[in-house]
């Protein structure tokens, strides 16, 4: 089986695997997320829940980061390989005639969800981590905040346009990588073109609905701050 | 009126890469053509600028063809962007000129890949196809006079019709050149498939495609990223269900 993994079909099998746990994890977050809309208490506990689990925070946790990171380097080991693949380019290449825009560019589309990680773990995760394993407090309260204090953390954040605009630019690029990366895995995976069809409503419906879900979190913070 | 008013006759500019062997530096050098006929063939036309460069006393431009009925895969030009040009399911040799217009600019370049490096201006070496196929894209029959009658095998119409559908895969790399990536897996899923769907071809299936993917591998052809060019661009129409199940059946040798 590592000889599998080690061939081109193996590794874009490794690539489908990847996303398919991390398409399953934006599902999970988007389904929290969208608790701090309906309830601020609702919120404020499962925060506090998943923050302090430790299954959660020291099983899950390190699986999905590993799941992140993978997913990103086999995605540049497997663009460096293709590129390796044609090393004269076309003087006059039509490739709109024969496929999506977003099929031909997820390395770019990949590349905004990358930088907006970063912007996500220095806003919410690299925070969490400092409070909760550095300076030891394990509370989930905060001084001057009533009751939990996700929840009061989640709107200071989107109080600033600039950061909601680049979260909804990051999420519409996110939906662009998941129009053609959803039902994409599934074919990666050997799922026959027959299923391929309802899988490709399927993945319309994910890739345009949970990042505007997203999108709708973020904006609904800003204006009801 | 007659039939000379009825046909339409066009003048064209020609941006073709030229490249004297696979050593040299290649670049793309303008010809004009002109009077050419909407009835005549792509590599018609390609005669027809030939014929001009050799009155000339110039090196004619050297192209891949044989059959000129899409049925060898040999002519394999990269026109205005596209594997075979902007028509669909066919090959160059069956594109007709009535595709383009009077006055057009049309670029014409070698397919591009590092597994087929130009041979000489649009020729290029496929032989890595070859080597694939002698992977494993055969089947081992004894064919001493003890061979059992293939008709005393049942074999589902589907089945049939599938791995005829695979079969169709004329090798001419179009799909290699049409993929942003030069993959080759719609080939060697077409070769794969039309096996491994057969009983005869299902003995060997699991050594086959190992050692075709191997080969594909060692290639330095690129990974499938399911944009679909190569299925548009393919002259025979083969589908990516070939690629899926290409996939499953090294998944099913790998366990």
């Amino acid at each position: 089986m590592s000889g599998f993994f080690k061939s081109s079909i193996g590794r874009k099998v490794a690539m489908a695997l990847s996303a398919l746990f991390l398409m399953f994890f934006l599902l999970q977050h988007f389904a929290i997320n969208i608790l701090s809309v309906f309830s601020e208490n609702a919120f404020n506990e499962v925060s506090h829940f998943m923050g302090t689990n430790f299954l959660i925070q020291f099983v899950l946790q390190p699986v999905l980061i590993f799941g992140v990171v993978f997913h990103f380097i086999m995605g540049f080991i497997l663009e460096i390989r293709n590129n390796k693949a044609r090393q004269i380019s076309y003087v006059k290449n039509n490739g709109s005639a024969n496929s999506t825009w977003m099929s031909r560019n997820m390395i770019y589309t990949g590349l905004v969800i990358l930088a907006f990680i970063i912007l996500h773990f220095i806003d919410f995760w690299f925070p969490e981590i400092n409070t909760k394993y550095i300076q030891g407090d394990m509370s989930g309260v905060h001084e001057g905040v009533e009751g939990y204090r996700y929840f009061h953390e989640l709107q200071e954040k989107f109080v600033s346009p600039i950061r909601v605009g680049a979260y909804v630019i990051a999420f519409i690029f996110l939906s662009l990588h998941l129009m053609h990366g959803f039902a994409s895995a599934f074919q990666s995976m050997g799922g026959s073109t027959i299923r391929k069809k309802s899988l490709q409503s399927i993945g319309k419906a994910y890739s345009i609905l949970i990042p505007l879900g997203f999108i709708f979190i973020a904006l609904y913070h800003h204006f009801n701050h | 009126m007659t039939n000379n008013q009825q046909l339409k006759y066009m003048n064209l500019t020609l941006k073709i890469w030229r490249q004297e062997d696979s050593k040299a530096k290649g670049r793309m050098v303008d010809y004009k053509v002109t009077e050419i006929s909407e009835h005549m063939s792509f590599l018609e036309m390609m005669d027809v600028l030939n014929e001009q460069l050799v009155n000339k006393g110039e090196d004619p431009v050297a192209f891949d063809h044989d059959c000129r009925e899409g049925i060898c895969g040999m002519c394999s030009m990269y026109i205005n962007g596209e594997a075979h040009g902007p028509d669909r399911g066919v090959t160059t040799c069956q594109l007709h000129m009535r595709m383009f217009k009077d006055g057009d600019t049309i670029t014409i370049e070698p397919f591009r890949a590092t597994a087929f490096p130009v041979i000489k201006d649009l020729v290029v070496d496929r032989s890595s196809f070859e080597r694939i196929q002698q992977a494993g894209g055969y089947i081992s029959v004894n064919t001493s006079g003890n061979t059992q009658d293939a008709n005393s095998i049942p074999i589902s119409k589907h089945a049939a019709d599938e791995a005829m559908d695979a079969a169709m895969c004329i090798g001419c790399g179009a799909c290699v050149a049409s993929c942003k990536n030069s993959s080759a897996m719609l080939f060697v899923g077409a070769k794969v498939s039309q096996y491994a769907l057969l009983p005869q071809g299902q003995v060997e299936a699991a050594d086959r495609v190992r050692n075709m993917v191997a080969q594909m591998d060692l290639e330095g052809f690129g990974n499938c990223t399911n944009t679909g060019a190569c299925e548009i661009e393919c002259p025979k129409g083969i589908s990516l269900e070939n690629i899926a199940r290409m996939n499953r059946e090294l998944m099913k040798a790998s366990i």
